[in-house]
């Protein structure tokens, strides 16, 4: 097995006297999906922010290819390679396709005080980009982003971090607020992403989401890691159980199996003003 | 360029609502003002009016674009008024000391301002709000306290006079007009032409995405009150050097009238989105509009309901057009997959 590209060694974080997050150890290959699964409230929104450089661990370390790192800001983990998606993507509204791939990093033409913005140029690197990951619908740069649909948003972010030259790509939630088809849309470019030697972090609340994807699993109950597996070795339902938090949706289940048994399938009766 | 074209491609800029406004108030006033508008004399009147605006309205749209608002520039026309006729007028300094003190005091509000937003998490329709009176307040007191009066007069001879508030081009043109359109030229190709533009319109769109990106936000921020404050108190200080005399009072105005050009010129109101082109043609608008109605036998005070009721119209054309340009997607649709 290849050495892992981030790991998380020990990590504890806390906010003030509320610890969120307990000896969190964590790898992270090039070429493969981590899926990280857990309710609300688990911790993988702290997990993703100390890997992005918005807060930093209170006690243990985030390695890089075996070399401890530390964030200042989220500037400094994409200056080392590491790259944020939104579920929103991130990505200006009303700004057009190339001008918004390049936020920050335009290209400029001319010299001197006269260095003005190559929008040809950016506007054909952008839809090149963004078609190499198969979204062949983008076809004019000067489009603005908030005309596009949400997957074409995740897939423009995600086409953009790995032009910028993202090693770690990290989604949070990108199939959230999206369709089936939309949805779908996304896993396909997340494959595409992996295929490319890109190690993936991808939060999910859907377990069918993550299973499409997934080589490895991660599952935090209550700021601790409850489960650390491969792909294969357990199964949806073993999967969402332990989201659930064990073994509380099939207790659910039974519940409102017996339930219905009880009242003919009829559903509860509310209290009637007398 | 194949999209900017097309009918269809002009209609999609922020700029299109603003540019046939323009139209329709130059129709308007050209059928009931007559000729006499649209001849030399008629034409520097709201020309004046566009110009001493307009050099204040842009930075304050790009502020707005940049998602934050300018409401002290009020203040800041009479405190470049006061200070130049203060300095030059009352103590018989030289002008060009008063020119410098004016424009420094500019940058020193708009740092201020600019400092309070990004060090606070307060709105900066209230920073702003706070500064408008604290430099009224301070802009009043001061100058009865130096000068025993709330008028100031101010004799200016020479090159100063020339450059900075002087008639031009046969005599009804005043020289803030040249200012005005080589300022708008400048913050054409800043904005537009050059990087800092998209950094200003991703600020306006998300801040926190455009920090992410590595867009120095607050020292933009910074940059942008720092501009309009300084633009109002260069407006003030060229008014004070034409009319030789300053009054306390005054400026208010200003406030109004810029965010009507800015937003009539399609600017959002919440950022992200406008152009510099649209906002000059907002104010040329709101200028004819202020001004033509002098030309035309329609009470002045009507003037008022004309600018509320085109304000409201801008809008919603403005709306109208923002949402097309969301919704454009490819002219050529039937050849795509």
């Amino acid at each position: 097995m290849t050495a892992p590209i981030l790991s998380l060694k020990n990590v504890n974080k806390s906010f003030g006297p509320i610890d969120v997050l307990h000896d969190i150890n964590l790898d992270l290959r090039a070429g493969e999906v981590l899926c990280l699964l857990g309710d609300n409230g688990a911790g993988k929104s702290t997990v993703i922010r100390l890997l992005s450089g918005v807060h930093k661990p209170t006690t243990g370390e985030i390695l890089m290819d075996g070399k401890p790192v530390s964030f200042a800001n989220p500037r400094e983990a994409s200056d080392h390679g590491i790259a944020t998606v939104h579920q929103f993507g991130g990505t200006f509204p009303l700004m057009s396709i190339g001008r918004s791939f390049f936020v920050g990093l335009e290209p400029t033409k001319g010299w001197g005080p006269f260095k003005i913005y190559d929008r040809r140029r950016a506007n054909e690197i952008a839809v090149k980009a963004v078609q190499s990951f198969g979204i062949t619908r983008i076809d004019d740069g000067d489009r603005l982003v908030g005309g596009l649909s949400g997957g074409e948003r995740q897939s423009l972010a995600i086409a953009r971090a790995v032009h910028f030259g993202a090693r770690v790509l990290i989604l949070d939630e990108p199939t959230a607020a999206l369709g089936v088809k939309q949805a779908a849309h996304v896993l396909r470019i997340v494959n595409e992403a992996k295929r490319r030697g890109l190690a993936v972090i991808f939060i999910t609340h859907q377990v069918m989401h993550a299973m499409a994807v997934g080589d490895h699993f991660a599952v935090l109950i209550r700021g601790a890691i409850a489960a650390d597996f491969h792909k294969g070795e357990k199964t949806r339902e073993e999967i969402t159980d332990l989201m659930a938090g064990g073994e509380t949706m099939a207790t659910l289940e039974a519940e409102i199996e017996g339930y219905m048994q009880a009242h003919d399938g009829h559903p509860p009766q509310v209290a009637s003003p007398a | 360029m194949t999209s900017n074209s097309s009918i269809g491609g002009l209609l999609r800029r922020p700029e299109a609502g603003a540019f046939l406004g323009l139209v329709a108030v130059l129709i308007f006033f050209a059928i009931f003002g007559g000729v006499t508008f649209l001849k030399p004399a008629g034409m520097s009147s709201w020309l004046n009016v566009a110009a001493n605006l307009g050099v204040i309205a842009i930075p304050v749209g790009l502020l707005m674009i940049a998602g934050e608002l300018d409401i002290s520039v009020g203040a800041m026309v009479p405190l470049g008024a006061m200070t130049v006729a203060v300095v030059s007028g009352h103590f018989g300094l030289s002008i060009w000391l008063g020119v410098a003190l004016t424009l420094s005091f500019g940058v020193i509000v708009g740092l201020i301002n600019g400092y309070m937003v990004i060090r606070t998490a307060v709105p900066s329709l209230i920073v702003t709000l706070g500064s408008l009176f604290a430099v009224q307040g301070i802009v009043l007191g001061l100058t009865v306290l130096i000068t025993k009066s709330t008028s100031v007069a101010l004799a200016t001879e020479g090159p100063a006079k020339a450059i900075f508030g002087d008639f031009v081009l046969g005599g009804q043109l005043q020289a803030m007009v040249i200012w005005w359109l080589i300022v708008t030229a400048f913050y054409i190709f800043f904005v537009h032409f050059s990087r800092f533009g998209n950094w200003i319109f991703a600020m306006g769109g998300d801040k926190v995405s455009a920090r992410n990106a590595g867009i120095p936000t607050e020292r933009l921020t910074i940059t942008l009150f720092v501009l309009s404050s300084t633009s109002a108190a260069f407006v003030g200080m060229c008014q004070a050097i034409l009319y030789n005399s300053a009054q306390v009072a005054g400026g208010q105005s200003f406030i109004f009238n810029a965010i009507i050009s800015v937003v009539v010129g399609g600017v959002l109101l919440t950022g992200g989105f406008g152009s510099v082109v649209g906002i000059f043609f907002g104010t040329i608008t709101f200028a004819i509009v202020n001004q033509g109605i002098y030309y035309t036998d329609f009470d002045r005070n009507w003037s008022s309901l004309i600018i509320g009721v085109l304000l409201l119209l801008a809008v919603l054309m403005n709306n109208t057009f923002r949402k097309m340009a969301l919704s454009y997607s490819s002219k050529k649709k039937g050849a795509k997959t």
